[in-house]
């Protein structure tokens, strides 16, 4: 009998199941894993030490490009964690709509998993299902910040701007015809919240049909029930958050049990996992998009009802208003001095963590006093997820590999930062 | 910061006398700085011990103090006095232990510890100076947190920080072949080599940076009185009184 020997095998970085540049190191006895050595820091871009060398405002920008599948979240910790250390109250309004972008960012992230997940292991429909859905998001995006997907819109003290009262409509083309257009156009003739309102009315609806695809699905299931199982101490001991964390029967949120802004007065439950496989993640970030719809509305019908500021008017960390600025000195002096030298913030410490769709994103950073941070910290939740990928695939099939690392909700932007 | 946090630095502070020192926070966190010697029987602890049960490692990272509370201002070639205003003396990190060793020498390195209990639903943050001299060293705490493993290679990758006892140091970001340590305050941030395809060699080839680093907006660090503690809640001072104002308009 022909002996077969245990070989290696290079598993990326240019592979359309590696979501992005990850290159694993497999080592295979036929077709069963023995041992999986991710290098990963094909993106690294030194996000920590650059923002080191700008003033603090001037980051923002780089948090959107960490996770760049779910960019609110990530600039949402990075200000809590200089809000906490200048000791600054975010206007109750901007606190709402930071809400509302968060969990819209979570759908955002949810179904970019979803689609890709799907992709991996051989469900090609959930990806444009998931797409056609995530475009009208990415529209609430573009209607707020101006970009559809970095959108750099929180800031320390509150949001840039207030929600707009229009927005970008489709325009008539060769491919379409008036009628349709109109049609697409209905929901977009109100204003954002008008919009936003409509969609959490008729996203459930389109929930049940991605369901209906994958989870009694005979394949799926073949492909993911019993698959990279963790069991709950493990989850804990390797640093596990979020529906990872929580697909492992661990009923641990950040929103529900440190809660940020206003998620306190939200009404949303926390889906739990029994089996820690990857079938039960799945079950977990479905329902999580039902939850966050959930927040969403409430969000949008308490932003209908209470019109005020979404940024404090403390002008040592928040520029003035452009027309403030052309007619008045002081307001003059505060816009030149951030914009050239930017708000100095207390030396001191301070983490700060949101639940972002991945897991526990958190920002540390130090200040020495100056107007730019002294260390700051990213602790991307895919990080240690990642990580624990030897240990989940070991013993397994090569193309289970595949499974788990859909199932981990693998961002690069973040792993490498 | 609220009662029982107040009451998990009491007990920590108790068991662990002599080895830990509490390091005052302006953010309601709570802070515990660790002799080096004591850290893995401290950890060992934190994490198996009923009452603290910090079964999560949320975040390990390195910190650089080389250039703490130094700010960039070049008062040389400008007016008289410069434009400063900045702070005099320069500021020192809140420290618990000493940093200093035998020798009088400030450590430089630190590592930093974020804990999340999930039963008790606290956080904890605990920070080691490793001693001075290069390499920088620490105990690894993988034994006890698996999740360190990958946070300390980062560690090491950036930082140079020799973790004993960790079975598999090596870099984790930085290239294949990489020389230094990137993330410490004395590595140039344009970095020291860059790569380009030769065709006349027909590889790409490493040679030194061709850009100058530059700073566009110097670091300043100013003395702002509202935040100084015993300025802070006097009427009408502070950030309490403005801010607070602000947002309520």
């Amino acid at each position: 009998m022909a002996e077969i020997r245990s070989y290696t095998m290079n598993f990326g970085p240019q592979h359309p199941a590696a979501h992005g540049v990850l290159r694993l190191v497999l080592e295979m006895d036929g077709e069963v894993v023995q041992k999986a050595d991710p290098h990963i820091g094909l993106l690294h871009r030194a996000t920590e030490k650059l923002a080191e060398s700008k003033p603090y405002n001037q980051s923002i920008g780089y948090m959107d490009r960490l996770d760049y599948v779910s960019m609110m979240c990530n600039e949402h910790a990075y200000c809590l964690a200089i809000e906490k250390l200048l000791g600054v109250q975010v206007p109750e309004r901007a606190q709402y709509i930071r809400v509302m972008f968060d969990e819209i960012t979570r759908i955002l992230n949810h179904l970019m998993w979803l689609g890709a997940h799907g992709l991996d292991i051989g469900a090609m429909t959930m990806f444009l299902y998931c797409f056609r859905e995530r475009e009208d998001l990415m529209d609430c995006y573009e209607a707020v910040s101006g970009t559809r997907m970095h959108a750099t819109y929180y800031r320390p003290g509150g949001v840039y701007r207030d929600l707009p009262d229009t927005l970008p409509k489709y325009q008539p083309s060769r491919f379409r015809s008036a009628k349709e257009i109109n049609r697409l156009n209905e929901a977009r003739s109100g204003s954002l919240l008008d919009f936003i309102d409509d969609f959490t009315a008729r996203f459930p609806a389109a929930i049940d049909e991605y369901e209906t695809l994958l989870t009694d699905n005979r394949i799926w299931k073949q492909r993911t029930v019993n698959i990279g199982v963790v069991t709950p101490e493990r989850a804990l001991n390797l640093g596990f958050t979020g529906p990872v964390l929580r697909g492992s029967g661990i009923a641990w949120d950040l929103r529900k049990k440190q809660p940020y802004e206003v998620y306190d007065r939200m009404d949303f439950d926390i889906p739990v996992g029994m089996n820690g496989d990857c079938y039960d993640r799945y079950l977990v970030r479905v329902e999580e998009l039902r939850q966050s719809n959930r927040i969403v509305k409430q969000c949008v019908d308490w932003l209908q009802q209470n019109p005020g500021p979404v940024m404090i008017d403390d002008h040592k960390v928040v520029p003035p208003r452009r027309e403030e600025m052309k007619g008045d000195m002081e307001s003059l002096i505060h816009h030149f001095k951030l914009f050239t030298e930017g708000y100095c913030v207390p030396a001191g410490e301070s983490y700060a963590a949101v639940e972002a769709p991945k897991g526990e994103f958190g920002i540390y950073l130090v200040s020495d006093g100056a107007n730019k941070p002294y260390r700051l910290k990213c602790r991307a939740p895919g990080f240690p997820h990642l990580a624990a990928l030897e240990e989940m695939t070991t013993g397994h099939m090569l193309a289970d590999v595949v499974a788990v690392i859909g199932t981990l909700d693998i961002v690069f932007g973040e792993i490498d930062r | 910061m609220n009662q029982a946090l107040e009451q998990l630095a009491e007990t920590i502070s108790g068991r662990c006398a002599g080895q830990v020192a509490r390091v005052e926070s302006r953010c309601g966190e709570l802070t515990f700085e660790v002799a080096p010697a004591g850290l893995l029987s401290v950890c060992q602890a934190l994490r198996d011990e009923a009452d603290w049960n910090f079964e999560q490692l949320i975040d390990l990272c390195g910190v650089d103090y080389a250039t703490y509370g130094q700010d960039e201002w070049n008062t040389d070639t400008a007016t008289f006095r410069g434009f400063s205003r900045g702070r005099e003396t320069p500021a020192e990190p809140a420290a618990g232990l000493a940093r200093q060793a035998g020798g009088g020498e400030q450590a430089r390195f630190a590592v930093v510890y974020h804990l999340l209990s999930v039963k008790h639903n606290r956080r904890l943050r605990l920070r080691t100076w490793c001693e001075p001299g290069e390499p920088p060293m620490v105990d690894s705490v993988i034994e006890i947190w698996k999740a360190a493993d990958w946070f300390e290679r980062e560690a090491f990758d950036l930082f140079g920080i020799l973790f004993r006892g960790h079975p598999d140091l090596r870099r984790l970001l930085t290239d294949y072949g990489f020389i230094g340590h990137p993330f410490r305050k004395d590595f140039p941030l344009s970095g020291n080599v860059e790569v380009r395809y030769d065709p006349a060699k027909g590889r790409v080839v490493y040679e030194p940076v061709s850009i100058e680093p530059r700073t566009l907006v110097p670091r300043v660090i100013r003395s702002d009185h509202r935040y100084e503690p015993a300025l802070k809640d006097a009427p009408g001072n502070g950030p309490g009184t403005w801010l607070r104002s602000a947002a309520i308009r």
